[in-house]
């Protein structure tokens, strides 16, 4: 779907942020960006978002496509919702932004919002909503446009460890039926080796990509028990060792 | 996509949602509050009244305990027994002053309101226009006021304009730090669905800012208040009759001290509603986002 070629970042105070990180992503990837914190998972997904520019390097989109506003779904750490907007309003934000009128669009809002489990929470305001409800809205405003593509950074580091597992889940089975290519940060290797199809270690500041796992794990309940996930989980952790300074 | 699956994907179940429903939430809240905190609650409520009775029956007590002549300290009576006296003159004093400070308030508004969002979207403006907006404020309007009523030659306006210099910073400020605080995961939000300059004012710069923004209006509504009185002194002592600083002066040149007191009374209160009106306006706007 996406190239990276030797891409770095530095910021304008000299803060070397990534380092010559080169990867091919194809479509329908659920890719994992796992790396301790400050080692610029994030400053590559706003590069892949363009709200930044690489230093050094570029990406290159499949057949030259750069991705247009509603292209990319993106989902933060927090929810960031409109305070003063209900949940139907909050999904509703990106097409409303692009012109689309509320009466044209309700059909699918209720869609995503029955997507999301929130049916019955249209007109709920979101400081009436659990943390765990919040990011579903959040997800749900993600997809609305139908995204190529799906940017998640850190979205459920906030949440409680069930509520955690239950979204978990839920984005997998996401992923699986509805085939979107989805790039999630993470600083948790157990969520990087759940959810992800492929994981990209990354090694502290300046980023590397330090190894690119893309082990086959079985599916559904058996998954988090599985001795692969385990091996796995070893194999990073291990991994981590070697890249971090000591 | 199959309409069963479609229905259970990323459903949370019953479990999941069931403790927070907004009714429950409210439920609780409101039991809390009528068994625990309402016996309090509405002592706290009447302790303000309570308190100014006392004191206002010590106030007469100690008059008519001391014999304190009216021309020095007239007691409540007295004050309450000359407003029914002079109130053909003193409540279209009221309303006039009202009018300037309601006027100057709007005024305050429009241009506290606009610089900010003009300072929030060039920042050579802002670097331009900050400073004097300081030096305006700091300047004290009564040093200013001599000079405006004489460059402005209709009163009211002169008293609306110096009612405004009082009154625009605290509006001015609060909107542009409002403004300046909106969460930036949304700035990129917008920005990555393609929204336009206006479109991210005013769906979301504006509607961010607007608890900082009536916060800054609570504070300018009764500045407004004070400058208006104050410019009606400056005018007043140049023969501009209108206002409740206009009677305050005049009946004290006449040492008709109860009316002195009663203009006060009302400039007091009128002080107090636009307080409380201005932060019921707060809470009606910002109910529905439950941080007012």
């Amino acid at each position: 779907m996406f190239t990276l070629h030797a891409v770095g970042k530095t910021f304008p105070d000299g803060l070397r942020a990534l380092d010559a990180i080169t990867a091919e992503i194809g479509a329908g990837e659920f890719v994992a960006l796992l790396g301790p914190s400050g080692c610029g998972k994030s400053t590559l997904l706003r590069l892949l978002a363009g709200l930044e520019r690489p230093s050094d390097g570029s990406i290159s989109w499949e057949s030259g496509r750069q991705p247009g506003p509603g292209d990319i779904g993106y989902v933060f750490q927090d929810a960031t919702l409109l305070p003063w907007a209900d949940a139907a309003s909050n999904v509703f934000l990106p097409l409303r932004l692009r012109g689309v009128s509320r009466a044209e669009a309700a059909p699918r809002i209720a869609t995503m919002l029955e997507q999301v489990g929130l049916a019955d929470f249209a007109h709920t305001m979101p400081q009436a909503l659990s943390g765990g409800m919040r990011m579903r809205v959040s997800i749900a405003r993600a997809l609305i446009s139908d995204p190529l593509l799906l940017l998640m950074d850190e979205p459920f580091a906030a949440l409680d460890e069930f509520t955690r597992h239950r979204l978990q889940e839920d984005l997998r089975g996401l992923w699986r039926r509805s085939g979107k290519t989805i790039v999630f940060v993470t600083h948790s290797i157990y969520e990087a080796a759940f959810l992800a199809s492929r994981i990209l270690v990354m090694s502290p500041r300046p980023g590397r990509i330090a190894a690119d796992f893309s082990t086959p794990l079985p599916d559904g309940a058996a998954r988090r028990g599985s001795p692969e996930y385990a091996a796995l989980v070893a194999d990073i952790t291990e991994t981590f060792r070697r890249v971090m300074p000591a | 996509m199959n309409k069963k699956k479609q229905k259970n994907f990323m459903n949370a179940g019953p479990g999941a949602l069931s403790p927070t429903t907004p009714q429950a939430r409210h439920r609780k809240n409101f039991c809390a509050a009528f068994f625990k905190k309402r016996p309090l609650a509405s002592l706290e409520r009447a302790a303000p009244f309570l308190f100014g009775l006392i004191a206002l029956a010590l106030w007469q007590g100690a008059v008519w305990a001391l014999r304190v002549p009216p021309y020095v300290l007239p007691g409540p009576l007295a004050i309450g027994a000359a407003y029914f006296g002079d109130y053909r003159v003193l409540d279209p004093a009221l309303l006039s002053t009202l009018t300037v400070t309601l006027t100057a308030l709007a005024a305050a508004t429009a241009i506290g309101v606009t610089l900010a969002v003009a300072m929030a979207a060039s920042p050579l403006f802002r670097a331009a226009v900050q400073p004097w907006a300081v030096i305006l404020q700091v300047t004290p309007v009564v040093a200013i006021a001599p000079l405006i009523i004489i460059w402005v030659n209709q009163p009211f306006i002169a008293l609306v304009v110096c009612a405004t210099i009082v009154a625009f910073f605290p509006i001015l400020s609060n909107t542009a730090a409002g403004l300046a605080a909106t969460p930036p995961e949304l700035l990129d939000l917008f920005r990555l669905n393609g929204a336009s300059r206006w479109q991210i004012l005013l769906l979301l710069r504006l509607p961010s800012a607007l608890p900082a923004f009536l916060v800054g209006l609570r504070i300018s509504g009764t500045l407004a208040l004070v400058g208006a009185v104050v410019a009606e002194f400056v005018a007043g002592s140049g023969g501009f009759a209108s206002g409740l600083a206009y009677s305050i002066i005049e009946a004290s040149y006449r040492l008709e001290i109860p009316r002195m007191f009663a203009a006060l009374v009302l400039l007091g209160v009128s002080g107090v509603v636009i307080y409380a009106l201005l932060g019921l306006l707060a809470r009606m706007l910002l109910r529905r986002r439950g941080s007012a």
